[in-house]
Formats: structure tokens, C-alpha cells, sequence
């Protein structure tokens, strides 16, 4: 029975759990809220969730860990950025519109009630194509660089990132809260969603426990509806075809599926799921962050899917959800116990070692797994 | 040979090796003296590729048990565990796979670690691994050693801008290069050659014997064979069948030593045969004239590129509810048929079913014309290996048939897994598939099982024809006679047309009405299954390919 669980969970996770368990443990002893603690846990899981969900896809139709996740996130940035940009004029149009006509439940609605959720919406209905059409492209290229796709995917990532550096600044935003105050032009580093859709998903149905713990609900449903709909359609004929280009695309082939179409609807897939992912992220953290921002962002999601228990060639939902709770989990938990436990101020440094820490032993183990 | 050396060069003495149980060489016994060559013929699993390995110290023989026997190189005893071994006592082997560096050239291939070398400071002080090469002194050595196989090649060419028949001249000149070389074994070395190229070869080989090299000489062309070898050796099933003067044997002789099996297997098989009754019907020696209804599958001049199979231009007729056999030795493109059908590999031609012309190319297409295959790569193309065994069985059924598939179609649907499930079961019964369930993975299966997984894989597309490579291929003998029966049974209870593509003669004798053999990408010839074993193995040789429709005459008549 126990043994059972064992195999089935695999040791790497229990470890980790076990750690995750003690720092808990051990965090009174040290000064650090326990509730804090659990609260933070939970809001990174839902913010990271979604993105570690867009691993799914491409592992399953083995084109690989997607480490070219920042392509996904660079569509949910425009997505963001022109949900934002467009959204008082869309408004003033709106009012003109209420009033000519006399309707105030336009109003009602669009302004006042419902304006923050609609923001967020339009961020994610624009993300959507933009990411539909880039990754189209990214799988594309993908098709043409088989059993190189991780590589290739890193280098996908890293330069649309720079390429996007350039875009920002060129790109004609006037929207005066994100362009640069003193140009008049190009976009800031970071730019607020204050005011716009800040913590709509954290703050939807959130059940206030205690002053240190609140349950961000809408953000948690929020990440299992996007959880369904990718387990439903790894379950549809396209999905189990997916499964099977994964597995053995050969098999695929000779059983009249198209490969390198499965493969670009895998791409194009976890390209979207990125783009959903980042706005899922900034409306938690508040601040779109651009130009460097989406460069490493790959990482911590390979990390938590691998972490999860997956492979290069096999992922499951549980895989992202254990992953995803155990990554974050210690990555909350360990600076501020040693912090707390060392006196000084040093949680960035803790961070930065223990997440590249946690990804290089999940990339050792990705070797192993391929094997 | 000279008079004071009394033993001969090398000699086997009652030789064997098993693998893990199973016997792959027996009392192998023979010898050869200095300058003599050998032909040594056996059909493809006779055990000329185990013996070679013997004689070569494969550190493969060694890891599975060594081998039985002794051998002897100048009456001394000899026991290699390494081909280092083999090579220092004077053993030389050229491989049927290219064993050249490509962007090398010529002379630094035939010369690789036997470089000459410029002495220098350097090479005193540290070692000779530091020394730069004579690039001159190579070159001449390169040059003497190609021109002593008769051939004009530069040695400053690079490999990987050679013809095929230039390297094989390359291999063969490495190995004469090496001074000690006294026994010079080559496995099929004509097999990628020009005819002329191959004259070349073998006027240079008898004038490498002549200088007292012995040759050890393995090809499936007959009549080079008897052109080059003063003895014939024949090896069957792992036994030495023969070893006598190429005189006294004619090609046709040769060559039905070589596939003729022991009477009592074939007599087994016949029995079998009569058994299926109706199936006899059809088994008579030329259907052709008995119906003229369409054909189930007309394929003409058909040509498919598929790595180490090619087909060149291929045409036969398949009649409907007939069981067709490919044979022919492995390389000669028997597998390239069925997979050139499947539209697996590029191919051209036409082919028809039932009438209608079927777009290659295309799974696809040919899935949707009901077809099914089983590939002779099962663990490569056959299975998903990580995946339960009720994906496997339905997958095909389910991408191209729209099957195990619930909710509304076109629109929203789901894989139905208790359809699946239930599917599956009926064929772990019906086949008698060894497995925990459904939900077990391919890959944990034995080799037979997942043969089996794989034919339900097939028979649940429902197909009108059935191409099965190799379906007993590395399957034990109890899993192989249950394989077999399942298609006959298949056959005769759907009248499924079926053709299979088999190394193995005597399979495709027993559950074949016709035979097709395949030779150099071409149709040798197309007999019935009850022509006598000998017919089949000229067909194999390539030999008498002109006068093959005489052959045929005199055998129905």
C-alpha cells in the first residue's frame, strides 16, 4: 500500500513534499506567519498554474518541454498592453453611445460593474489570435527542426523577447500611463493594471479566512476551468491523435494521422495557454512587465511540470498541479524561513538559488526520463 | 601450397553457438589453406553472420556465452575475445556496411592508424601520437594497394563523394594493406557493385590469392560463386550441408541446398494445407485462368524508395479472397512492396483496387480504401509502446473510421474508453493475447503478443486487404503457428484478401496459394506455393531471370 504510493508518486516529489511539510513546520520558529505563508503559496500557484498548463500540449505531441513559452507570454503582453491602451477610448465610445441613445444599462454594465472583468476578458480575446497566429509560425519551425525542438524553442523564446524589446519602443502606444512620461512614445518597463483589472480573478468569490489568509477562488476556478478544457480535448479524436504523434509518430503516420499538423495544433495550443497565462500572472502581481520581463519566464514552469513528475514525452493535468503547488510552495517558503532563521535580508539571493537550483535538478532528471 | 607447411591456414573444428537457448550454429567443421577461396552461401539466419562473428572475435559471442568447437590458425590453437586479436593474427574482414569515415579520403581510410609517419622532436620527446603525417608516403601506399585490386582511383578523393562501388574497392583495399593479412573474409562484397565493377572485384581477388592470401568469399550471386571458388561451403538452418569443389556443383545444385528443408517439415505444412479445404481450391497452380473477375489489387510497374528495400518496377495481380506471398532475400526490396502500397515511403506507379486507382503517398489514402497493415518494424511503426494496449487496437479504427468516438460528430467529440476498453478485451480472447488487461502497455509485452496486438490492431479496420510484413519475424515457434492460423482463419471466415511478405520460404509455402519472389527490386517470379523449394531458390539466387517464364511453363505443365 505505502510501497504502491511511493511508486506511484516517485521519490523526487516526496522528498519535496517532505521539505515543503517542514519549512511549514519550522516556520513559527522563526517568526514567519504560517498563514502568510500558505496564502502566498496558494495566489503563486494560481498565478504560475496556467502557464505550467501550456507545458501539456507540446509534451504530449513530443515536440518537448515548450522553452519557448516567452513567444505565448509576448502575445499576452500585447494582449494586455492593447486591452489597456484601447480601453478609455472603447469606454468614451460607449458613454457617447449610452447617452445618445438613452440607454443606462449600457453604462451600468460597461462602466461600472463590469468594466474591470470585461478589460481583462478583452486582454485575453485579443491575446488569443496573436498567439495563434505566432505560434502557428513557431510550429512551423518546429516541424522543420525535429528532435532539436527544445534548442530551437530556447532560441525561439530568447530572441522574440530582444526582437520585442525593439517593438516596444517603436510600437505607437499613446495610452498616457504606459508610454515613457518624458517621450511622449514607447512603452515603460512596467506598467501598472491598477485601476484596469487588477486582482479581478484573486479578488472574484475570495473567502476572507483570517487577516493573513484569504483564498483567491476566482483565480483558482479560474485555472481548473483552463485545466478541463485541456484534459477534454486531450480526450477528442485531435487530442488522442496529439497523444500519438507523441508516443510514436511513426505509429502516427501509418495510421493516416498528419504529423506535422498534429504538431503545429499542439504549438499553436500551448502558445495560446501562454498568452492566457501571463495575463492570469499580471492581474495577480499588478504590473505588466515588459522588454526583459518574459525572458526567463520558461523556466519556472518547465521546472514545475518536471518537478510534477512528467517527462519530456508525457504530462498529465496532476503533473501541474503537484509541480506547480511543490515549485511555488518552496519557493515561498524558503527564503523567508532561512531569512528569518539567518537575520539578515537576503531572500533575493535564496530565491535565485533555490529556483535555478530546483530547474537543474529538473532538467537532470528530464535526462533520465527521456532515456 | 608449400610443402613444409603441413596444416592448413585456418580450421574449424566442430563449431557451434547458442543464444540464450537457441541454436544458431552446429558442428561447423572445415578448413582452408593459404591462397584458396571459399564461397560461402546460405539463405539470410543460415548462420553466416554468427560464424564470421566467431572467427572475428565479436566481443557480442564472448557476452553471450562464447561459442563451442576450436579453431586452429596454423595448427595453433586460437581463441579471440576481441577483432584486435583477429586482426593481429592476420584476419581480415570486410563488412556488408561501410565502415569508412566519409570526409576522409581514400588514402587516409585505407591507411587509419597505420599512418606513416614523420619523426620529429616533438614525437621523441612526448610520443608518436604528437608526429605529423607523411602525407607523400601515404598516398604512394594508398595508390599501391588500390592498384593491386586492378582499379583506378585516386586516393586523395574523399570517401563521401564516392560511387558505392569505390568504397567497397577501399574496404577491400584497407585490408590488404595490413602486411600480416593472410585471410581475407567478404561478406556480400558485390551486392552494391556494377556488373563490370564486379568482374573488376573478382580478377583482382583471384590475384590477391594467387599471392597467397586466402578468401573467404560470402555472396548470394551463384554464379560469381562458381566463377571465383574452387570449394563451395554450404550452411542451412546453422549446419554445414556442404562442402565440396565448385565443379562438381552446378549454380542450380547450390541452390537447392541452400532453401531445401527436411521432407518431414514440408510434409507438416501440406497437411495443414489440406486441411483448409476451400482454401485448396484456389491453391491450384494458376487461378489466373480459372475466374477473371477483377482483381483485388493490380499493381504495375511500381517503384518505392525505402532505405535498404528498394523497388525498382514491380507488377502482379492479386485475385480476391487469395492469400499472396512476397518472398526474396532481405535488401532486395520484398519489404518495399507493402510499404510502398501503405504509402509509407515514396513511391510511384500505378496501383489498383478493385479496379480503382489508389493515390500513393498517402496513409491516408489507402487506410480509407480499406487496407490494413501490419508493419515488419513492430516495436518502430507497429505499436505505441507507451501507450495501454486498447489504444493501440483502436486507434486506427478511431482516426480513420470515426470509431470508439462518442458525442456528436463534426462537432464535439470525446474518445469513448469503455467502447475501447471492451473492444480490446474481445481481442486479448480471441487471440489469446498474454496481458494483465486493456490498460496494460504495448511495450510490456512479448514479442508474439504484441505481433498479436498488432493483427487486432488490423482486423478491427475491417479491411478488404490485409498486408502483413513479416508476421513471424523474432516470435516463438508456438506464438508463429497461432499467427499463421489466425490469418488463414482470417481468410477463409471474411475472404479477405491477404498478402503477406515473409523471409521465411517455407511460411509463405505453407499459408500462401501463390508466391511472388522478389529479386533486386524486381518480381523473379510468381509460382505456386506447391512448386518445388529449388524452383523458389533459383528464383532467389537471380538466377535464369530471362528463361523464367519457360521455368514456369515446364512447371505447370
Amino acid at each position: 500500500m505505502i510501497k504502491k504510493f511511493i511508486d506511484n508518486a516517485g521519490w523526487p516529489r516526496i522528498i519535496i513534499a517532505l521539505f515543503l511539510l517542514g519549512l511549514f513546520i519550522a516556520a513559527p520558529f522563526v517568526g514567519v506567519n504560517v498563514w502568510t505563508s500558505l496564502n502566498n503559496t496558494l495566489v503563486r500557484f494560481g498565478m504560475n498554474g496556467v502557464m505550467v498548463l501550456a507545458m501539456i500540449p507540446m509534451v504530449q505531441a513530443g515536440c518537448g518541454l515548450n522553452f519557448g513559452l516567452p513567444l505565448g507570454i509576448i502575445a499576452g503582453l500585447l494582449g494586455a498592453t492593447l486591452s489597456l491602451e484601447w480601453n478609455t477610448e472603447i469606454m468614451s465610445r460607449l458613454l457617447d453611445l449610452g447617452a445618445k441613445y438613452n440607454i443606462t444599462w449600457l453604462n451600468e454594465i460597461f462602466v461600472n460593474t463590469y468594466r474591470e472583468p470585461l478589460g481583462f476578458a478583452s486582454a485575453i480575446v485579443i491575446a488569443i489570435p496573436v498567439a495563434a497566429v505566432l505560434g502557428w509560425l513557431y510550429g512551423k519551425l518546429l516541424n522543420r527542426v525535429k528532435g532539436d525542438e527544445m534548442m530551437i524553442a530556447t532560441y525561439v523564446g530568447f530572441s522574440s523577447v530582444s526582437f520585442m524589446c525593439i517593438a516596444w519602443l517603436l510600437l505607437p502606444y499613446k495610452h498616457p500611463t504606459m508610454v515613457w512620461g518624458y517621450a511622449g512614445r514607447g512603452l515603460r518597463t512596467t506598467i501598472s493594471v491598477e485601476g484596469y483589472w487588477l486582482h479581478v480573478l484573486n479578488d472574484a468569490l475570495a473567502i476572507k479566512i483570517n487577516d493573513n489568509f484569504t483564498i483567491p477562488t476566482g483565480m483558482i476556478l479560474f485555472f481548473l476551468f483552463m485545466a478541463v478544457i485541456v484534459w477534454i480535448f486531450m480526450r477528442t479524436k485531435t487530442g488522442t491523435a496529439m497523444t500519438a504523434v507523441g508516443s510514436n509518430p511513426e505509429f502516427a503516420r501509418a495510421s493516416g494521422v498528419n504529423v506535422d499538423k498534429m504538431r503545429t495544433i499542439s504549438v499553436v495550443m500551448s502558445t495560446i495557454l501562454g498568452a492566457i497565462g501571463i495575463i492570469v500572472y499580471e492581474q495577480s502581481f499588478g504590473f505588466i512587465q515588459l522588454y526583459m520581463g518574459p525572458f526567463y519566464m520558461a523556466l519556472p514552469a518547465v521546472a514545475s511540470i518536471l518537478l510534477g513528475g512528467a517527462s519530456v514525452n508525457k504530462a498529465s493535468i496532476l503533473n501541474v498541479i503537484v509541480g506547480t503547488f511543490l515549485f511555488q510552495g518552496i519557493l515561498t517558503m524558503t527564503p523567508s524561513v532561512i531569512n528569518g532563521y539567518l537575520q539578515t535580508d537576503m531572500s533575493e539571493v535564496i530565491r535565485l538559488i533555490v529556483s535555478n537550483g530546483m530547474i537543474l535538478y529538473a532538467l537532470t532528471r528530464k535526462v533520465r526520463a527521456g532515456r | 601450397m608449400s610443402d613444409n607447411n603441413t596444416s592448413p591456414l585456418l580450421e574449424l573444428s566442430h563449431v557451434g553457438k547458442e543464444y540464450y537457448g537457441n541454436r544458431v550454429l552446429s558442428d561447423i567443421s572445415f578448413s582452408i589453406d593459404s591462397g584458396e577461396i571459399i564461397g560461402l552461401v546460405g539463405e539470410n539466419g543460415a548462420g553466416k553472420s554468427t560464424l564470421l562473428n566467431i572467427l572475428f572475435g565479436m566481443p557480442v559471442i564472448a557476452s553471450t556465452g562464447g561459442y563451442e568447437g576450436s579453431i586452429h590458425i596454423d595448427g595453433k590453437s586460437v581463441h579471440f575475445t576481441s577483432p584486435n586479436q583477429a586482426l593481429a593474427a592476420g584476419i581480415g574482414m570486410v563488412h556488408q556496411e561501410f565502415s569508412l569515415i566519409p570526409g576522409f579520403t581514400a588514402a587516409e581510410n585505407i591507411l587509419l592508424n597505420r599512418e606513416v609517419l614523420n619523426g620529429s622532436l616533438m614525437s621523441y620527446v612526448f610520443s608518436e601520437r604528437v608526429s605529423t603525417l607523411d602525407r607523400e608516403a601515404m598516398h604512394n601506399r594508398a595508390n599501391a594497394a588500390i592498384h593491386t585490386l586492378g582499379v583506378n582511383i585516386n586516393p586523395d578523393m574523399v570517401v563521401s563523394e564516392m560511387p558505392v562501388g569505390y568504397k567497397q574497392f577501399i574496404e577491400i583495399a584497407r585490408e590488404i594493406d595490413r602486411k600480416n593479412t593472410r585471410l581475407l573474409f567478404l561478406d556480400e562484397p558485390t551486392a552494391v557493385l556494377t556488373e563490370t565493377e564486379a568482374e573488376i572485384l573478382l580478377t583482382a581477388l583471384k590475384k590477391l590469392a594467387k599471392s597467397g592470401i586466402a578468401i573467404v568469399f560470402i555472396s548470394h550471386r551463384l554464379s560469381e560463386i562458381k566463377e571465383l571458388c574452387s570449394r563451395v561451403v554450404v550452411l542451412r538452418d546453422g549446419k554445414l550441408i556442404t562442402d565440396q569443389p565448385s565443379e562438381e556443383l552446378t549454380t542450380r545444385q547450390i541452390a537447392s541446398l541452400m532453401v531445401g528443408r527436411q521432407n518431414t517439415r514440408r510434409e507438416e505444412h501440406r497437411v495443414i494445407l489440406e486441411k483448409a479445404s476451400d482454401v485448396n481450391e484456389v491453391l491450384s497452380p494458376q487461378p489466373e485462368k480459372k475466374k477473371k473477375p477483377k482483381p483485388a489489387l493490380r499493381v504495375e510497374h511500381l517503384w518505392v524508395d525505402m532505405p535498404g528495400e528498394t523497388v525498382r518496377d514491380v507488377s502482379f495481380e492479386v485475385q480476391k479472397g487469395e492469400i499472396f506471398g512476397i518472398g526474396g532475400l532481405a535488401g532486395h526490396g520484398k519489404l518495399g512492396i507493402p510499404n510502398g502500397i501503405m504509402g509509407l515511403y515514396p513511391a510511384g506507379g500505378k496501383v489498383r483496387l478493385f479496379g480503382k486507382r489508389l493515390t500513393l503517398n498517402r496513409p491516408r489514402a489507402a487506410l480509407s480504401r480499406k487496407m490494413a497493415f501490419v508493419s515488419e518494424d513492430r516495436r518502430g511503426v507497429g505499436l505505441l509502446l507507451d501507450e495501454p494496449l486498447d489504444w493501440n487496437i483502436t486507434f486506427t479504427a478511431m482516426q480513420m473510421q470515426g470509431r470508439f468516438l462518442i458525442g456528436i460528430p463534426y462537432i464535439f467529440q470525446m474518445r469513448n474508453e469503455l467502447a475501447m476498453r471492451s473492444e480490446a478485451k474481445k481481442f486479448i480472447d480471441s487471440l489469446e493475447i498474454k496481458c494483465t488487461g486493456p490498460s496494460q502497455k504495448a511495450g510490456e509485452l512479448s514479442g508474439g503478443n504484441q505481433q498479436k496486438v498488432c493483427l487486432a490492431k488490423a482486423f478491427v479496420l475491417r479491411p478488404n486487404i490485409l498486408l502483413i510484413c513479416e508476421p513471424t519475424r523474432g516470435i516463438d515457434i508456438g506464438a508463429k503457428n497461432l499467427v499463421l492460423d489466425t490469418l488463414k482463419e482470417y481468410n477463409k471466415e471474411n475472404g479477405t484478401t491477404i498478402i503477406i511478405t515473409s523471409s521465411e520460404l517455407e511460411e509463405l509455402r505453407s499459408v500462401c496459394d501463390r508466391v511472388a519472389i522478389v529479386d533486386e527490386g524486381r518480381i523473379a517470379g510468381i509460382l505456386p506455393a506447391s512448386s518445388p523449394a529449388e524452383e523458389f531458390g533459383m528464383l532467389m539466387m537471380g538466377q535464369n531471370k530471362k528463361n523464367n517464364d519457360d521455368e514456369e511453363g515446364e512447371e505447370s505443365a
